[in-house]
C-alpha cells in the first residue's frame, strides 16, 4: 500500500551535505503494525515525515495506494495528508487556545465538513476515548495522558488509512504510556496501518514488524510471527 | 474552510491575547477616530459656510455697477461708469430664462412712529423681493407696483422694527415716517437673523425708486436676477452681459454669479477637508505598523501551530487566509472602535460647543472602515506569506 523506492533525503547544513535517508526501499502493507527504532540521528523521524508527506525526498519515489505522490503539488499533498494520514506527536501539539473538542474538530474544519457532522463525530470519538467530561477543557487543564488521547482522537477523526506516531509515549509516565499505546494498538482492529517511531526497545518489540535504522539506512527489517 | 469557522479560529487568538489585541486595535482606532473627527468638523464647516452663503436663495446672479479691473495708464474716461438704473432692471426682466429681477440699494435713515425714533437700515428693493429670495413675509405682502418712479410710498418692515417701534402691535396699515416721508406699512418680514453681518430684522424695505430719492443716489447698487433652475448660470450670464453691454455701450458693470462663488468656496473647503483627512491618515499608517508588528510576532509564536495545521492537511493558502483574516478582523474591529470614538467625540464637541458645526457623512464612515480593513490586509500580507511558506517539518519542531 505504501512503497518507498530508492528514497534519499539530504539536508544542507552550512556548506555540508548531510544524508538523513540513504536509498530507502520499503513496502508497508495495509493493516500492518510497524515500529521504527534507532538511535537519535538515525533518520527515523525523517522517515516518518517522509511517510507523512511533510517532507519530500531528494530523490526516489513514494507510492501511496498505487499512486505516485512524490510530485504532487502543495494542495494535492495537503489533501492526501488530510484524508489518509494521521499524526501523533511526542509533544501532543494541541492548540492551546482551543478546547479539547475544538482540537479534535480542527482537521474537519480544514476539510470543510459541515458543523453538524463534525459535532456528531467529535462526540462519538470523545466518548470512545473516555474524554466526554473533558470536551470543553483547554489542553493546559488536561493531564498528559488525556492530552495524548485528544491528539489521537484528532489524528483518527478523518478515518485515515495510516497513523504515524512519533514517540507517542515519550512525554508520558510508564503507566499512561502503556494506556496510550493500547489505544493506538486498538486502532489496528479497524484496519489502520500503524507506524510507531520509538527508541524504547520494549515498546518497539510490541510491533509485528520491527525496523531498525542507523545512519539513514534500514539495517534490519524483521517480522514477528503472530 | 467555512467563513464561520475562520472567524471562530481567528477570534480565539484575540480572546487569548486580549490586552495585546486591544492595544493593536487601538492604534487603528485612534487613526480612524482622528480621520472621522477631523473630516466631521471639516464637513460641518463646509455645510455651515454653504448654508450661510445660500440662505438668500439660489439661482441668483447679481449685476453691480463698475468693472473690477486694473489697467495700465490713466483710468480716464473709461474709469467712469454709468449708474445702474431702473430701466436697466426692466430691460433684464425681458430676457429669456429670467424669473424675477430685483433692483436694490442700501442706506441708512431715521424711522419714526408715534414719538419713537430709530436709525435703521433702509433697503430699496423690487416688488418681487419676497419671491426671489428665501425671505418670507410674515403678515401682509410686498407692494405690487411696477419698479418705476411712480412707485407708491409703501414699506415692509423687519420683525425687530415691529418690536421696537410698535411694541408688537399690528403695524399693517399704519403710517411710518422714513427719512421724513410718510410710508404706509404693508407687510412685516419673518425673522431671519443676521446674514453675513447684516441684521435683516432691523431693516425697512421700500421700493427702490423711492429709496434712490430718499438716499439721494443716482443709481442702484445692484440688480439681482433670479433665473430658472434648469438653466446653467453661464447661459444667463451671457445674456445679461449682452443686454447690459448693448445698453451701456461698453462693459462697465460686474456680474457675480452665486453659483460660481459657491463653486470656488466649495472647492476650497474640499481641499481643507482632504488635507485634514490626510493628516489623520498618518496616524492610520502608524496603526498599520502596529498590526504588522503584532502579526509578525504571532507568526513566530505560533510556528509550531502552523506546522501542526500543515500536518493536519491545511494548504498553504489556508494558513495564509487564517493569518490574513486575523490581521483584517483586528483592524476592522479597531476601525469600528475608531468610528464610535470619532463620532462620539465630534457629537460631544457639538453638544459642548453648539456653534461648532459637525457633520459626519456616511460615505466617510464607510470609507474609513474600508480603509481600516485594507490597512489590515496590507499589513498582514508579509507575515501571512511567511507563515504559509514555513517548512512544515521545521515548523513542527520549533518551540
Amino acid at each position: 500500500m505504501i512503497e518507498l523506492q530508492n528514497v534519499c533525503r539530504t539536508f544542507t547544513v552550512g556548506d555540508q551535505q548531510v544524508a538523513a535517508l540513504r536509498d530507502i526501499d520499503l513496502k508497508l502493507d495495509a493493516g500492518e503494525y510497524i515500529s521504527i527504532m534507532g538511535p537519535s540521528g538515525s533518520g527515523k523521524s525523517t522517515m516518518l515525515n517522509m511517510l507523512g508527506l511533510l517532507d519530500r525526498p531528494s530523490s526516489g519515489n513514494y507510492l501511496l495506494d498505487g499512486g505516485n505522490v512524490t510530485d504532487l503539488n502543495d494542495e494535492q499533498q495537503a489533501r492526501v495528508r488530510r484524508e489518509k494520514i494521521g499524526f501523533v506527536f511526542q509533544s501532543f501539539h494541541l492548540v492551546p487556545r482551543l478546547t479539547a473538542a475544538q482540537n479534535v474538530e480542527l482537521p474537519m474544519i480544514l476539510a470543510s465538513i459541515p458543523a453538524e457532522e463534525r459535532k456528531a463525530r467529535v462526540q462519538v470519538l470523545m466518548q470512545n476515548y473516555g474524554l466526554s467530561d473533558r470536551a470543553d477543557h483547554k489542553p493546559d487543564q488536561l493531564s498528559g495522558g488525556q492530552r495524548q488521547r485528544v491528539a489521537i482522537a484528532r489524528a483518527t477523526v478523518m478515518n485515515p488509512t495510516v497513523l504515524l506516531a512519533d514517540e507517542p509515549t515519550g512525554n508520558l509516565d510508564r503507566n499512561t504510556g502503556w494506556e496510550v499505546l493500547k489505544l493506538l494498538e486498538g486502532l489496528l482492529e479497524k484496519g489502520i496501518t500503524l507506524v510507531v517511531v520509538t527508541h524504547d526497545a520494549e515498546i518497539g518489540a510490541r510491533a509485528q514488524r520491527q525496523i531498525h535504522m542507523l545512519d539513514g539506512r534500514i539495517v534490519s527489517d524483521e517480522r514477528r510471527a503472530k | 474552510m467555512y467563513l464561520r469557522d475562520l472567524i471562530t479560529l481567528t477570534s480565539s487568538s484575540f480572546l487569548t491575547y486580549r490586552m495585546r489585541s486591544f492595544l493593536t486595535g487601538l492604534g487603528i482606532a485612534i487613526g480612524i477616530a482622528a480621520v472621522i473627527l477631523l473630516t466631521s468638523i471639516g464637513e460641518g464647516l463646509h455645510q455651515f459656510m454653504l448654508a450661510e452663503f445660500s440662505q438668500f436663495g439660489t439661482n441668483i446672479i447679481s449685476v453691480q455697477p463698475g468693472k473690477t479691473q486694473t489697467q495700465g495708464g490713466n483710468v480716464g474716461i473709461f474709469g467712469s461708469s454709468r449708474p445702474l438704473t431702473l430701466e436697466d432692471a426692466d430691460a433684464l426682466r425681458r430676457l429669456p430664462y429670467v424669473e424675477y429681477v430685483i433692483p436694490g440699494l442700501v442706506g441708512n435713515a431715521e424711522v419714526r412712529y408715534e414719538g419713537r425714533t430709530r436709525r435703521t437700515m433702509v433697503l430699496g428693493e423690487g416688488r418681487d423681493f419676497g419671491k426671489a429670495f428665501t425671505m418670507k413675509v410674515q403678515s401682509g405682502s410686498f407692494w405690487t407696483d411696477e419698479d418705476n418712479e411712480q412707485a407708491r410710498a409703501q414699506a415692509v418692515i423687519g420683525s425687530k422694527i415691529q418690536q421696537e417701534m410698535y411694541g408688537g402691535r399690528n403695524p399693517l396699515g399704519s403710517w411710518l415716517r422714513i427719512g421724513g416721508q410718510r410710508y404706509r406699512v404693508v407687510g412685516v418680514m419673518e425673522s431671519k437673523g443676521q446674514i453675513l453681518g447684516m441684521d435683516m430684522d432691523d431693516a425697512v424695505f421700500i421700493p427702490a425708486a423711492r429709496a434712490m430719492e430718499l438716499l439721494n443716489r443716482p443709481g442702484l447698487m445692484e440688480v439681482n436676477v433670479s433665473y430658472r433652475a434648469d438653466v446653467p448660470a453661464d447661459t444667463v450670464i451671457r445674456l445679461i452681459k449682452g443686454r447690459m453691454t448693448e445698453r451701456h455701450g461698453r462693459e462697465d458693470f460686474t456680474i457675480i454669479s452665486q453659483e460660481q462663488a459657491l463653486e470656488v468656496l466649495s472647492s476650497v473647503l474640499d481641499i481643507i477637508t482632504f488635507a485634514v483627512a490626510a493628516l489623520g491618515g498618518i496616524s492610520l499608517l502608524v496603526g498599520a505598523v502596529g498590526i504588522l508588528t503584532i502579526m509578525t510576532m504571532a507568526v513566530t509564536e505560533r510556528t509550531a501551530e502552523i506546522g501542526l495545521l500543515r500536518a493536519l492537511g491545511a494548504r498553504e493558502k489556508q494558513v495564509l487566509t487564517l493569518f490574513l483574516s486575523e490581521a483584517m478582523i483586528l483592524s476592522a474591529l479597531g476601525g469600528l472602535l475608531g468610528l464610535i470614538i470619532g463620532v462620539g467625540i465630534s457629537q460631544g464637541l457639538h453638544l459642548l460647543f453648539p456653534a461648532l458645526p459637525v457633520h459626519t457623512p456616511w460615505l466617510y464612515a464607510v470609507l474609513a472602515e474600508l480603509t481600516a480593513i485594507t490597512i489590515g490586509l496590507a499589513a498582514g500580507v508579509a507575515p501571512a506569506m511567511r507563515a504559509a511558506r514555513l517548512d512544515p517539518v521545521e515548523a513542527l519542531h520549533a518551540e
